[in-house]
């Protein structure tokens, strides 16, 4: 009898937890963060799936920035997206002409009933991604911005002083040359050439990218990177290459490898290689804002972001995007934030996160952490200096650097490759434009 | 008189080619098909909204001088690795042919590379010669050469050139020592007799008598430069740096792909079966008859 009655109570038991297990919705999250960001990753999920039982997250890693757009927008096609989708700021204007493919942060966090104010977050952030109407359409996540980086030990080899970064290109162009003779095989490198020398040299020095406030104000949108400024800076860059003073290193982050062995000497790259420099840099390092030409009125302005945002796809049980505003939520708590800041070099994506982490006297102890926040606020932004939203940027960015490596190459003056940058990129704005009527 | 085998069944004929059929029809008719189709189209990227535009996304594509250039390089490259594999593997197969002791062994070595994937085949060479930390380059620079593919578009070019000539060469091997094996000792010890000498006979009776295979080889090796050597650019130089390695095939899925341009990308697949056709036609009308058996 009390056998039986075990039995039963075993089978109740079983019968209620069962259920409990399963209806645990999945929530789909495709990303590109590599290597430690891709850690931290699974370590934001973990936390996520522990303090709450009804939704379960699962991030699945995609491939590159591109390569994780292009799934979801084939993913979506074939009628099964997932429900969040990191995509990097590039891609911003194709998602926000997707009208019928994304569900915008804020009716999502309505819809669930989630707290949720968009003055919390970083405004340089935001403003990225917000449209004219004022509505948050995807949630910011892994921002940074374009910093410069010096080796202290090469510049004390060179008889340099190491605690005075060059704040000029024409400091700039006077230590290249001391470090040069010094023997340092490669003086200067960058990563991502086009959003540091084209997208925020623009911001820098308040120059348009393009018409139409960079676009953020029609798709009618026409470059402007052929103005004489910016000729003149891709002139240096040539002239700097000319003289063994820069090596190209690729297009994406392949030059901060090269810093981070010692090779080169000076880097302009993400802030968000802070953390990857600090650990493998066997030498003393240093975090500064992005040199200027201060014969150009007005700069330095701020700098403009890069990074990622999460995008929610449409086309899921209504149910689940609970659970994609409950993770929202989680992934806004300050603490959250702080560890996400504080182990990447991404800013904090809250005000309330930047203030504890400066609370905490984390920027004391880890000096150059705090570089791209107030690089990011020098100034109130303008027109020109609050972000860009041009169609098929993908494919104008890798425009601008085949220009840009054509100038490098010697094969073309900065002069023509700037204007041959801009027809056609304006090309492919057009396409945009007819295809997105 | 030929003899000839007739199926008396009106159905059996068509139900036994039915498989082969559907699978041609499934894999190879629809989606060709479908990407003509979207030749003529104006999409954007996610597929919401559609425009036929007729012949607009070729006649952007002729105006682009980047898609003219990307003919230009594609056909060099072509040339190049269809040129240098052919006559290194010949080479190594006249001389693999000649050699008595251990010549399995030599004869697998040579066949080894053939197994290996291109986007592998492409790593390897890129690390080899990679601009900071590669052995090759390393050499390099202490000869005083400045070697950075990353910028430097010829020796991007050189680099997926060994890459891929490297990677054909054992299938060509392969090829070439079939023909040299079945080309009759008879003839070869008669011109001996004559008092021809090694490169004589090489000339006169062996390279002729293998016209065939390299006919052949020719026209696969041209079809492999520019359709499969899409892995060894994807993993090294990625049509970079500015377009100087931008193949045909690999410009189409960087559009269509990674830009999103779904109609650009078709034209430029509609316009590549089209070179595929045109390859084969020559293949049989022309190479097929005229070579001598």
């Amino acid at each position: 009898m009390r056998l039986k009655a075990l039995a039963t109570t075993l089978f109740a038991a079983g019968m209620l937890g069962a259920p409990l297990a399963q209806a645990q919705t999945e929530i789909q999250w495709w990303h590109s963060m590599s290597g430690q960001h891709n850690e931290k990753i699974n370590e934001i999920a973990k936390g996520f799936n522990a303090s709450q039982s009804e939704f379960k997250l699962t991030p699945v890693f995609k491939g590159s920035y591109p390569e994780s757009m292009t799934a979801a927008i084939a993913a979506f096609r074939a009628g099964n997206p997932p429900h969040i989708v990191q995509v990097f700021e590039v891609g911003t204007a194709t998602m926000m002409s997707a009208k019928g493919a994304i569900k915008p942060v804020t009716q999502i966090m309505k819809d669930a009933g989630e707290p949720f104010n968009p003055k919390a977050y970083l405004p340089a952030v935001t403003g990225y991604y917000t449209d004219s109407q004022g509505n948050m359409l995807s949630m910011p996540f892994n921002s940074s911005t374009a910093i410069f980086y010096i080796n202290k030990d090469a510049f004390k080899k060179a008889g340099l002083d190491p605690a005075k970064a060059p704040k000029t290109w024409k400091e700039f162009t006077k230590a290249a040359e001391k470090l040069k003779a010094a023997g340092q095989t490669c003086v200067y490198t960058t990563g991502w050439p086009s959003w540091v020398h084209v997208e925020n040299f623009s911001a820098w020095h308040n120059l348009p990218i393009g018409t139409k406030e960079n676009g953020m104000a029609g798709l009618d949108t026409e470059f402007r990177v052929n103005t004489p400024l910016h000729v003149q800076h891709i002139a240096t860059l040539g002239y700097y290459a000319k003289q063994g003073w820069f090596t190209y290193s690729g297009r994406k982050q392949e030059g901060e490898d090269r810093f981070i062995s010692g090779e080169c000497a000076m880097l302009t790259s993400s802030s968000s290689a802070i953390g990857k420099i600090r650990k493998g840099a066997k030498f003393d390092f240093s975090a500064h804002f992005l040199p200027y030409h201060d014969d150009m009125p007005g700069a330095p302005q701020n700098s403009i972001i890069g990074g990622a945002t999460l995008w929610v796809m449409s086309g899921k049980p209504a149910g689940d995007y609970k659970g994609v505003a409950k993770f929202f939520s989680y992934l806004s708590r300050p603490e959250v934030q702080m560890d996400w800041h504080t182990s990447t070099g991404y800013v904090p994506i809250t005000l309330a996160a930047y203030e504890m982490t400066k609370k905490s006297g984390y920027y004391e102890k880890n000096p150059g952490v705090d570089v791209a926040i107030h690089q990011l606020n020098n100034k109130a932004p303008t027109a020109n200096s609050k972000g860009l939203r041009f169609g098929g940027f993908v494919q104008g960015r890798e425009i601008f650097e085949e220009e840009m490596e054509s100038v490098l190459q010697g094969k073309k003056t900065a002069k023509a490759a700037m204007d041959d940058a801009v027809k056609r990129g304006n090309d492919i704005l057009r396409k945009f434009e007819a295809a997105n009527k | 008189m030929e003899k000839r085998v007739v199926f008396r069944s009106a159905w059996l004929p068509y139900a036994l080619l039915a498989p082969q059929i559907a699978i041609t029809v499934i894999f190879f008719f629809w989606p060709a098909g479908q990407a003509v189709w979207y030749s003529f189209q104006l999409q954007d990227a996610f597929g919401l909204k559609t425009q036929f535009v007729g012949l607009e996304n070729f006649r952007a594509l002729f105006a682009d001088s980047h898609y003219l250039a990307s003919f230009k390089i594609t056909a060099f490259f072509s040339v190049l690795v269809a040129g240098c594999g052919i006559s290194i593997a010949l080479l190594l197969a006249t001389m693999a042919d000649r050699v008595v002791k251990g010549a399995l062994a030599y004869k697998t070595l040579l066949i080894w590379p053939y197994a290996v994937a291109p986007a592998v085949a492409g790593v390897l060479w890129a690390f080899l010669f990679a601009p900071s930390i590669g052995v090759v380059s390393y050499v390099l620079r202490k000869n005083g050469v400045d070697w950075n593919w990353v910028l430097q578009g010829d020796q991007a070019m050189l680099l997926v050139v060994i890459a891929s000539t490297w990677k054909q060469i054992s299938y060509n091997f392969l090829f070439f020592l079939a023909g040299l094996q079945s080309i009759p000792r008879s003839l070869i010890e008669a011109a001996a007799i004559d008092g021809a000498g090694p490169s004589r006979r090489f000339w006169t009776i062996v390279f002729p008598m293998l016209s065939p295979t390299t006919f052949f080889l020719m026209v696969v090796n041209i079809v492999y430069a520019f359709f499969d050597t899409f892995g060894v650019i994807d993993a090294t130089t990625q049509g970079g740096p500015a377009g100087a390695t931008q193949i045909l095939v690999y410009k189409a899925y960087y559009d269509g792909v990674k830009a999103a341009d779904l109609g650009g990308s078709s034209a430029q697949s509609a316009i590549l079966m089209l070179i595929v056709i045109a390859l084969t036609v020559i293949q049989f009308r022309f190479v097929e008859r005229k070579v001598q058996y």
